[in-house]
C-alpha cells in the first residue's frame, strides 16, 4: 500500500496556535490527473505549452464571471483574524495555511496582471509574475483547503478563501493540471452515474442484499426500492450509502424512515450519486452537468419530491445552486421545499407524529455531533436561521438519552472541517488529513475524557470515512463514527398499521 | 510505475495497482502482499477470489455488506463482519483486498 511517512501531531491541549513551520507542508501534492481524467471533463489532457497565456486568460474570465473574486482579492486589508483559524495550519504549522497567506498566492499575481498598482511598481504592493514556482505552489497548496470556510466566518470582510481555493484549482485544470482523484471520480458520474462507478446492476443487486439483511435483522420487510416509477419522492444519496461502513446504516435508517412513515421512494440507477465534486474543482459546467442528471431522473420517474442524503457538499450544491443549476423545479410538488434534506424530511415526519423512537436502543452509547462544514456554512435546514445546527442535534435527542455537545468554539458555525473535505479524501494526502483532523480530534478527546463519549454522529459521507480512516492515529476506535440516520433506524418503533 | 516478477513486468498505477486487470495472477498477489509485509493465508484468499468473482459479474467490487455476507457464508458467520476483514486487510478490505485481487481503487467518498 501507498506508504508515506509522517509523524501524527500529539493530541496536546485544544486548539493551540503551533509555532509557523515554514515550508513544513511544501511537499504535500497530489497526484495530478491523467489526460483521460481531464479531456472527459474538457479540460487539456497535460500542461499546454502556453501555460501562462491560458492561465492569465482563464483569471480573466473568472474575475468577470465571479464577481466575488475580485471583490475578495482587493479587500483583504491583513489583519490577521484567519491566520490561526484554519485546521491545517492548526495541524500543521505551515504558514502558507493561514487563510490569507494560501489566498495571496493567487492575489499576488492577479496584482501583476490586474491592477495598476501591480503592473507598474509590483514590488511595492507584492505582485509577482506568474512563474513555474507559483503554479507550482498553487497546485500544492490549493490542495491543502478543503474549502470548509471556518476562516471566512471569522473575516471582517467575508472573505470566502472557498472560492480562491476553486479559482485556483480550476486555472490549474484548465491548464491541463487538474487532480487525479476529482477529476477522475466527476468523469465517472458524466458516464456511470456516481463517484464509485457503480453500475446499475451491481446496485441492484446491492440493494437486494439489504432488503434481505434488514429483513432477518428486524423482521419488517424494508424495501430499498430502484428506478420505481411514480414514487412519491426520489433519494439521491452519496452513493458512499450503498458502498461502505458507517454509511450503509444510515441508508438503512433512511429506507426504515421511509417504510414507517408509508411514504413511496425510489433511488436512481441514472442519478445514483448526491456528491457533486464539480463545486469542489470550481468548474461551473461540471457541476451543472452532475447536477442535471439529479434533475433528469426526478421528471423520468415521474416523482413529486426530491429528498438528498447525508452528505455535506452535496446540500450545499443542492440548497444553495440548485435552483440556477437545473432549476426551476415546477414539475415537483409545490407543498414540500424542493430540494428537501432527509433530516427535513425526518424531523417534520417525528414533528407530526408519524414516527416513533425509543432511545433504549441507543442507551449503550453517549453520542456528538460533527456539524459539517458545507452544511453549517454553505447552506440551511428548516426554515429557522440556524436550523443546520438543531435539526440533527433533535433527531439525535430523539434518538438517543445521551447526547453532549463539543465544545462550543468547534460546533455550529464554528466548526471544524473533519480534515478530508474539498476533494482531499485520497490516500495520496493522508499526511494532510491526519494532521487537518486535529482540532476535531481534540474536541472529541476532550468530550470523551469528560463525558464519556463513545459515538459522534455525522451527516456528510467524507466526514464519515475521513474519520474512520484517521481517527485510529489518535488513539481513537474506527468504529466511533456514526451516521445520525443510524441512531434513528436503530430508535425506530415498527408499528405494524402501517 | 511497473514491477518486475518472474522476468515479466506488469504496469500499475502511482499506487501500485494493477493497471490491466487481465495480467493478474497468484504469485501477483503474493508478491504484492509481500511488499506490505502481509501473508495469504487461505481466508486472505477467499476473500480474493470472491471480489474477483463479483468483479467479473459487475464490472465493480463488492459493497461491503455484500462481501461480509459472503464471506460469512464461506467463513462462518462469526467471520461475517468487517472487523475480521480489517484483521486480514489492516489496510481496508476495500482497498487492499482489490488490490491484491488485481481490481481498479474504489473511487469516491470511501
Amino acid at each position: 500500500m501507498l506508504k508515506i511517512e509522517f509523524e501524527t501531531p500529539p493530541l496536546g491541549e485544544l486548539l493551540v496556535t503551533p509555532p509557523v513551520q515554514p515550508d513544513a507542508m511544501a511537499h504535500s501534492r497530489p497526484f495530478v490527473a491523467k489526460p483521460e481524467h481531464q479531456q472527459g471533463l474538457g479540460f487539456p489532457g497535460e500542461l499546454v505549452d502556453n501555460w501562462q497565456d491560458v492561465a492569465l486568460e482563464k483569471m480573466d474570465e473568472l474575475l468577470g464571471k465571479y464577481r466575488s473574486l475580485p471583490v475578495f482579492l482587493d479587500s483583504c486589508v491583513k489583519c490577521g483574524a484567519c491566520t490561526d483559524k484554519c485546521h491545517y495550519y492548526l495541524g500543521t504549522g505551515d504558514p502558507k495555511n493561514m487563510p490569507v497567506a494560501r489566498q495571496d498566492l493567487l492575489r499576488k499575481v492577479y496584482r501583476r496582471y490586474f491592477t495598476l498598482a501591480g503592473k507598474w511598481f509590483p514590488r511595492l504592493v507584492g505582485a509577482v509574475e506568474l512563474s513555474e514556482d507559483v503554479i507550482n505552489d498553487w497546485y500544492s497548496y490549493y490542495h491543502q483547503c478543503s474549502e470548509c470556510r471556518r476562516c471566512s466566518v471569522y473575516c471582517p470582510f467575508g472573505i470566502d478563501t472557498a472560492e480562491i481555493t476553486m479559482a485556483g484549482r480550476e486555472i490549474l485544470a484548465s491548464i491541463g493540471v487538474g487532480q487525479k482523484y476529482s477529476n477522475e471520480i466527476i468523469g465517472k458520474v458524466h458516464i456511470i452515474g456516481n463517484n464509485l462507478g457503480l453500475p446499475e446492476p451491481a446496485l441492484a443487486n446491492t440493494l437486494e442484499g439489504l432488503e434481505e439483511e434488514v429483513e432477518e435483522d428486524i423482521n419488517v420487510p424494508v424495501k430499498f426500492p430502484l428506478d420505481q416509477h411514480g414514487a412519491e419522492v426520489l433519494l439521491v444519496t452519496p452513493s458512499a450509502d450503498f458502498f461502505a461502513e458507517p454509511h450503509v446504516d444510515g441508508l438503512i435508517g433512511y429506507a426504515k424512515v421511509f417504510h414507517q412513515a408509508g411514504i413511496s421512494w425510489t433511488l436512481s440507477s441514472y442519478a445514483s450519486e448526491a456528491a457533486n465534486f464539480g463545486i469542489f474543482i470550481g468548474n461551473y459546467e461540471n457541476m451543472q452537468k452532475v447536477a442535471q442528471r439529479i434533475r433528469q431522473a426526478a421528471i423520468d420517474l415521474g416523482v413529486k419530491r426530491i429528498v438528498v442524503g447525508e452528505c455535506g457538499h452535496a446540500w450545499r450544491v443542492a440548497y444553495s445552486f440548485w435552483n440556477t443549476l437545473i432549476g426551476p423545479f415546477d414539475f415537483l410538488d409545490p407543498a414540500y421545499p424542493a430540494p428537501q434534506h432527509i433530516c427535513e424530511f425526518t424531523y417534520d415526519l417525528l414533528q407530526g407524529g408519524a414516527l416513533k423512537l425509543d432511545t433504549e436502543a441507543n442507551d449503550d452509547k453517549v453520542v456528538t455531533f460533527h456539524d459539517s462544514c458545507n452544511v453549517s456554512r454553505g447552506s440551511r435546514l428548516g426554515n429557522v436561521p440556524g436550523g443546520q445546527f438543531t435539526i440533527p442535534r433533535e433527531l439525535i435527542r430523539s434518538a438517543c438519552s445521551h447526547f453532549v455537545d463539543m465544545a462550543p468554539e468547534t460546533i455550529h458555525e464554528h466548526t471544524f472541517c473533519c480534515g478530508g473535505g474539498g476533494g482531499l479524501l485520497t490516500d495520496d494526502l493522508i499526511e494532510l488529513r491526519v494532521k487537518g483532523a486535529l482540532p476535531r480530534a481534540q474536541a472529541l478527546q476532550q468530550v470523551i475524557e469528560q463525558h464519556g463519549v463513545t459515538h459522534m454522529a455525522a451527516i456528510c459521507a467524507i466526514c464519515k470515512s475521513q474519520f474512520s480512516k484517521v481517527l485510529p492515529y489518535y488513539g481513537m476506535e474506527m468504529d466511533m463514527i456514526i451516521s445520525v440516520h443510524q441512531l434513528i433506524g436503530d430508535a425506530l418503533v415498527f408499528d405494524s398499521e402501517h | 510505475m511497473a514491477f518486475e516478477l518472474n522476468g515479466r513486468t506488469y504496469e500499475t498505477d502511482e499506487e501500485g495497482y494493477l493497471a490491466d486487470l487481465s495480467e493478474w495472477n497468484r504469485e501477483v498477489a503474493g508478491y504484492m502482499a509481500t511488499e506490505d509485509d502481509c501473508d495469504l493465508s487461505e481466508n486472505h484468499w477467499e476473500v480474493i477470489n470472491f471480489l474477483r468473482e463479483y468483479y467479473e459479474e459487475y464490472q465493480i467490487a463488492p459493497a461491503v455488506r455484500v462481501l461480509t455476507k459472503a464471506i460469512g457464508k464461506k467463513l462462518g458467520k462469526d467471520k461475517g463482519n468487517s472487523k475480521y476483514l480489517y484483521e486480514l486487510f489492516p489496510y481496508g478490505p476495500a482497498k487492499q483486498a482489490c488490490k491484491y485481487a488485481g481490481l481498479p481503487k474504489p473511487t469516491g467518498c470511501v
